[in-house]
């Protein structure tokens, strides 16, 4: 076995490394996640109906409106993600900037329906649905914003051309973080959106 | 006969020390054999001149039987004793038989509240008697304690009774017991409940038949007093 | 990622001493930055075991040592209630996840994986140096937390809700937000850690070394590690929600508001006894890389103790509720628990035996690692026969939060973390700083911590069985505890002493640094990569990739002239992979 791999190899055997260690690290989120949302299901389940009346306060059609928005930008990263893999350099920074964009909608719509909810006086303390409202879309959204940190950094070195050659790989890690972040969203919607 | 226990007046403490004393006899021999195992081999297969060491990797059937056998063991008196306690744990946490005598055992940082329904047999009726730190129980009774917290979780604990049941805030945990020796003796909370902890000392009287009816007839003077039930 | 990370392969560089000593990415510096906060936090540890100990046994009197403790917190070295709770609570907490966890896994973990599959490095050397600069400033949010108003966390060290979810119950406050806090930093770190161990062992093994040629050692960390990462999610979550109870003043673990008080053991414990194998496994793992080194014997059943431990590890996920019988929760969840729990027995029961198999056969010697790893042995085995009246329900009404309890997790985790954790610090040391630790040194620590730590905690289990409960900062308040006064004091004494009996410890490990005898390359002639390795190990590790055509015990081989046969070297009868 020669000591010096090829740089292609190095390059492979990087990648793997760098992917595995965003699954893993995303296999302990989902056991974050998971734990949350196992005991909001068991709190609302042994409240009977009693979070039915909070519950239908949240506004369905901002958060219709939120899961559309985060969808698409799942799309736009697989998107920035093909255009790596085409070495479109161009694009592929186009459609990080999209991502990163559409993020921030999330957020500042996000933003818009707490201080809409607040204004209308229900805070985290208005109850328990309230609290774990807050709690979870929060928790969720500070994902969100580490997120489009992360993404807009790729961005500021697809934008600088720094990110090549050798670290576009990180897309892809960025991607997976990504998705996972939308795919949380995908169990946060229906079980705080339209559950009641 | 070994005697770490304090005495036990309870019906259902005799129960749990022969449980105890069925897994102490279990794995204390077999504690006492694989520590003698271990010691002796120290001693038999330390390094000497002319011996060499075995290659011995367990890594077949044959070989792996020698620890396998062993935990399959392990695993039958483990079950044993699981299942012998398990009629011991329903007799105690199981559900209560008839109770002659309720009372509600309340807790707080860090006192017991304890109520006494009176003659009426009701509570939340004006003959209920409150009283902080002593429970007064008569002999051979089935007595029936509704454990209620106005804090934080705290446990009532009696030695004696080999009782112990946390007690949560927002809920209403049943427990019971049947003293079967008169006496006075102490109850302590047993789950960390704050800084006075250790001050949440509390006194279970039993009393004997008449002494019970002594105490019912001071506590609750003459019949006539009694407010008519509503 | 930058240059240097991918260096290696011999690469030397003239990095300025912070770069080389203080912001390393060489894991080893890591491991030894590790190895150096668990064992200062250790010392402080010990310091509050010291304390407490003190006020039980001569309740309200001054402390020996404490006078310089400022008001409120202690008066004139008298330690009143708060103070007391708060070094339970910390005691622990800093004893299983500043000194158990740095110990075990962040020093040997950081510093043997790379080394033992033949790598340069971690796969990922500034996240390994995050996780160490993580769980420093949670070392130091730790102690912090002492100097707030109502001081530090004084709700035990599970915390349980609701007198952990409200300020007004303890009277702490910031310090317990604080707790929460560093507890937060300290499981960031070791997630951090664990994607590393995870990641490194999977893809960056040495050619020829496959997953079952790997050193025990290893493999212990890494199953430790994924037990750690799928274990600890929900109690982070936990620990989101008790915060926002304590401060913005939700109600997700308090009654009135509407929450559950028991849900916060269900978190905790949910993770709570898998943690206790976090701890566990790679302090076993030390004594399976010891046993056959100094038994010239391979370890008896490789396959079966990886399978075992595995078992052992999903297991412990289906076990949590043993620990909550007298909890109010529902009686019909007892039998259930109590199988699971008695099931999980049987992997650790196999391990056991294993290691008795080892030793059967072989030609022993004992130097001091040696010593530490049967010691660990030895008193394992109480902790986990006493682990079976904890395990069974109706014992368990009545010794649950006595100092049976105590005692018990004391002989399950002083063991692990300490006998193991000094077996292996004393059989690495070589790698690890070029040099021989002392053996009669080592010999007179050996047998002092053996001697006073079991007559510090065999008379706990009787205290116990007396009805003697946990946590009561004067016993002296209750009647029936009065008789057992004496046996307290006994037992402080012997904690002093054995708290004394590491001093010779200290001395031989600061002498042997700067002044022990020159180590060789493998001073134990030990099979595994690790000794493969020039010592002092350079920056990169090996001068060429080692490969591997062994398994890591092929100790006295039948036709071997040697009694071993190091995994890197190709001579000598071949081994199936």
């Amino acid at each position: 076995m020669s000591v010096a791999a090829t740089a292609s190899e190095y390059q492979a055997t990087h990648t793997i490394r760098g992917k595995m260690g965003m699954w893993w690290f995303l296999a302990s989120e989902i056991m974050v996640f998971g734990g949350f949302l196992a005991i909001y299901i068991l709190y609302r389940m042994a409240s009977g109906g009693a979070w039915a009346a909070h519950a239908e306060h949240v506004s369905a059609t901002i958060g219709t409106f939120n899961t559309v928005l985060l969808l698409t930008s799942s799309l736009t990263m697989v998107k920035a993600f093909e255009y790596i893999d085409a070495d479109d350099r161009e694009k592929a920074r186009n459609f990080l900037l999209f991502t990163v964009l559409l993020g921030v909608a999330f957020l500042g719509v996000k933003g818009f329906e707490y201080s809409k909810e607040i204004a209308a006086g229900y805070t985290p303390l208005s109850g328990i649905f309230w609290s774990f409202y807050y709690a979870l879309t929060g928790l969720h959204g500070l994902h969100v914003l580490a997120g489009v940190i992360l993404n807009f950094s790729l961005f500021m070195m697809a934008a600088r051309g720094t990110l090549w050659p050798k670290t576009q790989g990180r897309v892809e890690y960025a991607g997976l973080y990504w998705h996972f972040v939308d795919l949380i969203w995908i169990f946060l919607f229906p079980l705080l959106y339209l559950s009641y | 006969m070994l005697d770490w226990f304090p005495k036990n007046i309870s019906t259902f403490g005799a129960e749990i020390d022969h449980v105890f004393y069925l897994i102490f006899y279990i794995v204390g021999i077999g504690f006492l054999v694989g520590e003698a195992l271990i010691v002796y081999f120290l001693f038999r297969y330390r390094r000497r001149d002319g011996q060499k060491a075995r290659y011995v990797d367990g890594e077949t059937w044959a070989q792996s039987a020698w620890i396998l056998i062993p935990a399959v063991i392990v695993l039958v008196l483990d079950l044993w004793i699981d299942f012998a306690g398990a009629k011991a744990y329903e007799a105690v946490k199981g559900d209560t038989p008839v109770a002659e005598v309720v009372v509600q055992m309340g807790s707080k940082q860090f006192n017991w509240i304890i109520t006494y329904p009176g003659p009426d047999g009701t509570f939340g009726t004006p003959d209920d008697m409150v009283k902080e730190n002593d429970l007064h129980v008569p002999i051979n009774k089935v007595v029936k304690l509704l454990l209620t917290s106005e804090d934080v979780i705290h446990s009532f604990f009696v030695p004696v009774l080999r009782l112990k049941q946390d007690i949560l805030p927002g809920r209403e945990i049943e427990s019971w017991f049947e003293a079967t020796e008169t006496g006075t003796y102490e109850i302590a909370c047993a789950e960390l409940c704050g800084y006075g902890h250790y001050t949440m000392r509390g006194f279970l009287h039993v009393h004997s038949d008449e002494d019970y009816a002594a105490w019912l007839a001071k506590s609750w003077p003459a019949p006539e007093a009694e407010p008519a039930a509503e | 990622m930058s240059k240097e990370e991918h260096a290696g392969n011999g690469h030397t560089e003239d990095l300025g001493f912070w770069r080389k000593y203080i912001f390393s990415i060489d894991h080893k510096t890591i491991g030894k930055q590790y190895l150096f906060l668990s064992l200062f936090m250790a010392l402080v540890g010990g310091l509050m075991a010291y304390y407490m100990r003190w006020q039980i046994a001569w309740p309200e009197t001054a402390v020996p040592g404490a006078g310089w403790i400022p008001e409120p917190t202690a008066y004139d070295g008298i330690i009143p209630p708060e103070f007391y709770n708060a070094l339970v609570t910390m005691h622990g907490t800093i004893m299983v996840f500043f000194v158990g966890m740095p110990f075990l896994l962040g020093a040997f973990g950081n510093f043997l994986i790379p080394l033992m599959i033949g790598a340069d490095d971690m796969a990922f050397p500034r996240l390994n140096m995050m996780s160490f600069w993580t769980i420093f400033l949670g070392s130091l949010v730790m102690i912090a937390s002492f100097f707030f108003e109502g001081g530090s966390a004084s709700a035990g060290w599970t915390g349980y809700a609701p007198l952990s979810a409200d300020p007004i119950h303890t009277g702490a406050n910031w310090g317990m937000n604080l707790w929460i806090l560093g507890l937060a930093l300290e499981f960031t770190s070791f997630l951090m850690g664990g994607v590393n161990f995870l990641t490194t062992t999977v893809t960056m093994r040495a050619p020829g070394l496959s997953m079952f040629r790997l050193p025990l050692m290893v493999w212990m960390q890494i199953t430790a590690a994924v037990i750690f990462m799928l274990s600890v999610g929900p109690l982070i979550a936990g620990a989101i929600l008790l915060l926002l109870d304590r401060t913005i003043g939700t109600g997700f673990f308090i009654a009135e508001r509407g929450g559950d008080p028991l849900l916060w053991q269900h978190l905790f414990w949910f993770f709570g006894h898998p943690e206790v194998y976090v701890v566990l496994l790679p302090g076993l793992g030390a004594i399976m890389e010891i046993l056959p080194v100094f038994s010239r014997k391979p370890i008896f059943g490789y396959r079966t103790i990886i399978w075992s431990t595995i078992v052992a590890g999903v297991l412990s996920f289906i076990v949590w509720a043993h620990h909550m019988f007298v909890s109010g929760m529902d009686p019909r969840l007892v039998m259930p628990f109590s199988i699971t729990t008695i099931l999980i027995s049987v992997p650790f029961a196999i391990v056991i035996f294993a290691f008795m198999a080892t030793l059967w056969g072989g030609s022993l010697t004992f130097p001091t690692p040696m010593l530490f790893a049967i010691g660990t042995i030895l008193t394992f085995i109480i902790g986990g026969v006493t682990g079976i009246f904890n395990g069974s329900a109706p014992v368990d009404i009545y010794i649950h939060d006595t100092y049976f309890v105590v005692s018990h997790f004391h002989y399950t985790l002083f063991p692990d973390v300490f006998l193991g954790g000094f077996a292996a610090l004393y059989f690495w040391f070589p790698k690890m700083f070029g040099r021989m630790m002392n053996e009669t040194l080592g010999k007179i620590h050996f047998w002092w911590t053996m001697i006073a730590f079991n007559v510090v905690f065999i008379p706990m289990f009787v205290l116990g069985l007396g009805g003697h409960m946990r946590r009561i900062y004067n016993p002296l308040q209750y009647d029936f505890l009065k008789p057992m006064q004496e046996m307290n004091q006994f037992i402080t004494w012997a904690a002093i002493c054995l708290l004394i009996g590491q001093i010779p410890f200290i001395i031989n490990f600061f002498w042997s640094l700067f002044k022990g005898k020159k180590a060789g390359d493998n001073p134990w002639n030990a099979n595994t990569l690790e000794w493969a390795a020039p010592t002092p190990v350079p920056h990169g590790n090996f001068a060429t990739v080692p490969s591997v055509y062994h398994g890591p015990y092929e100790y006295s081989l039948p036709g071997s002239e040697t009694d071993w046969q190091p995994q890197h070297l190709q001579s000598g009868p071949t081994t199936s992979a």
